[in-house]
């Protein structure tokens, strides 16, 4: 019989990782990983790998890791994702690969995220040589932005032998690895860069600093440059705000503008020119895993962190396991509580925060239960920055300077679910610029399925 | 890497650079601007496209030390380069959408205060190969701060320098030359288009309201990526939430929350002699957009 329990990982003591912005797990060591691989059942009709989205054939990835064949299991993971080392670390695998393991049912299920980070680390540490790719065909795709979806449309692509060109605006690639997720979850120069340039080495060219729809429109990079397809992977990265009174005063950010700061401009470092307010105390607004990342970034930079949330934290749409590491590292909960007005002194700096108190009713549309406010319950909270963190949508600069391509009312690109076929010819599109924010693995699918659709459309 | 191809003093703490960025000259129109990033550690800083030059593959930008990295620019020379350089970013120039004949009807006046005489000069020129010539009222604070006075005569009407302590030209405020101009001199004009630190804009704006003139201004806020992604440069434009970098950077002055948007300029005004309370240290604004 199976142990029914994980191998325990190693993680930075609470009270220690509260100070750095060191990555909070460790990581297996190899024994642990082998230990680890060896509670997998290596079912014959796997579940697991039903509920990837991008099918990764888990259990045979774990056979070579439990044998020790460090670089085979490389080798089948790489058949199916680019970036092992990132959703190793930021999958929700609870509801993905890990959700239907059948150890789960009596026990634990397989730590399939912490062995394919595993696999990831193993890979990065011995240069594992990834770049093996199919004869070169000369035909140019463009891919615009460089963040999951992207990469993996753009090395699908170049392992396929196309010339792919990924088109960047910001000034490093990784879209939301690099300025939205922190690097106490994701390290950027060791994992990021490294899976980026993995992308690189089997060809892909990359050009930072390009806004398409700006520097460069669409129909310039069909007609005058002679690419025969292009992929829009430009995500979702507008902001919202909740449209409160005080709300543009100063201390209140989104939660993109502190996390870029932060992230891509490393303001958390000396010697980085970009500065970042710190706040004494600081409310995130929101509980999805962009409003913890946030949170815990206000702790590291030496605030107290409270998480504001108008729901319980049966609802919270962060991680589990990020709202537990939150709460470990001394964030506090203030949840049922609705900000209604920002308050701010003479010189327009935040002072404090409105809010009232909530209860849920009837479940709504979402399947969610309702959150109404209590009548007379006002409250201030005293807080002096406030970070919004309530959801992003994509950018809309893309459509507007593309003649012919389709959006919702939601301003989402329109694609073919299975090809990513936009209304405009020989353009695709996928990840959040077409599903609206979700998660990097949807992204990374929906980046191969169109990599997929292009090469059958370009090979006809 | 982009590489800088000229560079001169225009007055003290102002100079100019040509910048190696062809992709961005072939794209760029009056009225938008760039960000740079100097190297690995720098900040992004905005500052608006003065010139461009789509065969040379050149963008001139004008600066101001005003903060650690401008004054770190300044030590860049030719041949060096820069690790980053976006653009053309912003809305162009409202003008270059309405059709020349209507142009050509209108009498506008460009109101340049300091630096901001950079980013009119190409949406001056722009109107001069329509055909359409318009006056421009330089401001400064003496004869050494009027900056690229020449260059201007030879694309605008009338050019009005003005300087505080009256060492050339006009001695006084650009609101009170243009107020002269209207009232006194009885010119009608259309429209005004103010460029220049806020609070000059926002000087002008009131005036223009008095005197019933549509007035268009250049906002410059606090910035970081400039591309919609983040909000730090919002405002308030007729009482809704503005992104400045994707929405503007031109506006109806008489619609924009002047008052709170120097509020948001001066956000991190304190980590430019300290560490300041709450911010940790960083460079500062360094941008002069």
């Amino acid at each position: 019989m199976a142990n029914m329990n994980r191998v325990a990982i190693g993680e930075q003591d609470p009270k220690i990782r509260a100070t750095n912005f060191e990555e909070v797990c460790l990581g297996y060591t190899e024994d642990e990983a082998v230990e680890e691989a060896t509670r997998c059942l290596n079912c014959k009709k796997p579940m697991c790998v039903s509920k990837c989205p991008v099918a990764i054939d888990i259990p045979g990835f774990i056979l070579h890791v439990k044998n020790r064949e460090f670089t085979q299991a490389v080798k089948v993971i790489d058949k199916y994702s680019s970036l092992p080392a990132v959703c190793g670390r930021v999958c929700p695998q609870e509801t993905q690969c890990e959700s239907k393991c059948i150890l789960g049912i009596k026990g634990d299920a397989i730590a399939i995220g912490k062995l394919e980070r595993f696999v990831g680390d193993y890979s990065r540490e011995h240069n594992v040589d990834l770049s093996e790719t199919k004869p070169k065909k000369g035909i140019k795709v463009a891919v615009i932005g460089s963040g999951p979806s992207g990469l993996t449309c753009a090395g699908d692509l170049a392992k396929a032998g196309y010339d792919v060109t990924i088109f960047e605006a910001l000034h490093e690639a990784g879209g939301v690895l690099v300025y939205g997720i922190p690097e106490f979850r994701l390290p950027k120069d060791s994992v990021v860069k490294h899976e980026v340039e993995n992308v690189k080495r089997l060809g892909v060219k990359l050009e930072t600093n390009v806004i398409v729809g700006r520097t460069v429109t669409i129909n310039q990079l069909m007609e005058e440059e002679d690419f025969k397809a292009v992929f829009i992977g430009s995500g979702a990265g507008l902001p919202m705000f909740m449209g409160i009174p005080g709300e543009n005063l100063n201390g209140v950010f989104s939660a993109n503008e502190y996390l870029t700061r932060s992230n891509l401009m490393k303001a958390f470092k000396e010697g980085y020119q970009t500065p970042i307010r710190t706040g004494e105390k600081v409310a995130v607004v929101g509980g999805g895993n962009v409003a913890m990342d946030s949170v815990r970034t206000a702790v590291r930079l030496g605030a107290e962190g409270h998480i504001v949330y108008r729901r319980s934290e049966s609802e919270l749409p962060a991680r589990a396991e990020e709202v537990h590491h939150a709460k470990e590292e001394g964030v506090i909960m203030d949840l049922l509580v609705n900000p209604i007005e920002i308050l701010g002194d003479e010189k327009g700096n935040v002072i404090g925060m409105k809010c009232i108190r909530m209860e849920l009713g009837e479940p709504d549309a979402s399947g969610r239960r309702r959150p109404i406010a209590i009548k007379g319950s006002e409250f201030v909270m005293d807080v002096n920055t406030v970070i919004m963190s309530l959801g992003t949508s994509p950018n809309p600069l893309i459509p507007l300077t593309t003649e012919g391509l389709e959006i919702n009312k939601w301003k989402c690109i329109v694609a073919e679910e299975e090809t990513g076929l936009t209304s405009k010819k020989n353009v695709y599109a996928g990840g959040d610029a077409v599903s609206g924010a979700a998660t990097v693995i949807l992204a990374m699918e929906a980046g191969k399925k169109a990599a997929k659709a292009i090469d059958k459309l370009l090979t006809k | 890497m982009y590489k800088i191809v000229g560079k001169r003093a225009l007055a003290p703490q102002i100079f100019l650079m040509d910048i190696e960025a062809p992709r961005v000259a072939k794209s760029a129109k009056p009225g938008q601007f760039v960000i740079i990033k100097m190297d690995e550690k720098g900040e992004r800083i905005p500052l608006t496209i003065s010139n461009y030059d789509a065969t040379r593959g050149t963008v001139t930008i004008v600066v101001q030390t005003i903060g650690c990295s401008t004054k770190e620019m300044e030590n860049y020379n030719i041949g060096d380069s820069f690790s980053d350089f976006v653009g053309p970013l912003g809305q162009a120039s409202e003008l270059m959408s309405e059709s020349i004949e209507d142009l050509k009807k209108k009498k506008i006046v460009f109101v340049a205060g300091g630096l901001g005489t950079a980013p009119v000069y190409p949406q001056v020129k722009w109107l001069s190969e329509q055909g359409v010539k318009v006056d421009v009222i330089i401001g400064a604070k003496a004869k050494d701060y009027v900056i690229m006075e020449e260059e201007m005569k030879e694309v605008a009407g009338n050019v009005y320098p003005c300087t505080d302590d009256g060492s050339y030209g006009y001695k006084g405020l650009v609101t009170n030359k243009l107020k002269e101009l209207v009232e006194n001199d009885g010119i009608k004009y259309d429209l005004v288009v103010a460029i220049g630190p806020m609070i000059m804009m926002k000087f002008v704006c009131k005036l223009t309201e008095e005197l019933g003139i549509s007035t268009i201004v250049s906002m410059n806020p606090i910035m970081v990526d400039g591309t919609g992604m983040c909000g730090a440069c919002r405002l308030t434009v007729d009482g809704e939430t503005k992104f400045a970098c994707v929405d503007g950077p031109e506006f109806d002055g008489h619609k924009v929350n002047f008052d709170e948007a120097m509020r948001r300029q001066s956000m991190y005004k304190t980590q430019e002699s300290s560490s300041g309370e709450g911010i940790k240290a960083g460079c500062g604004l360094g941008g002069t957009k």
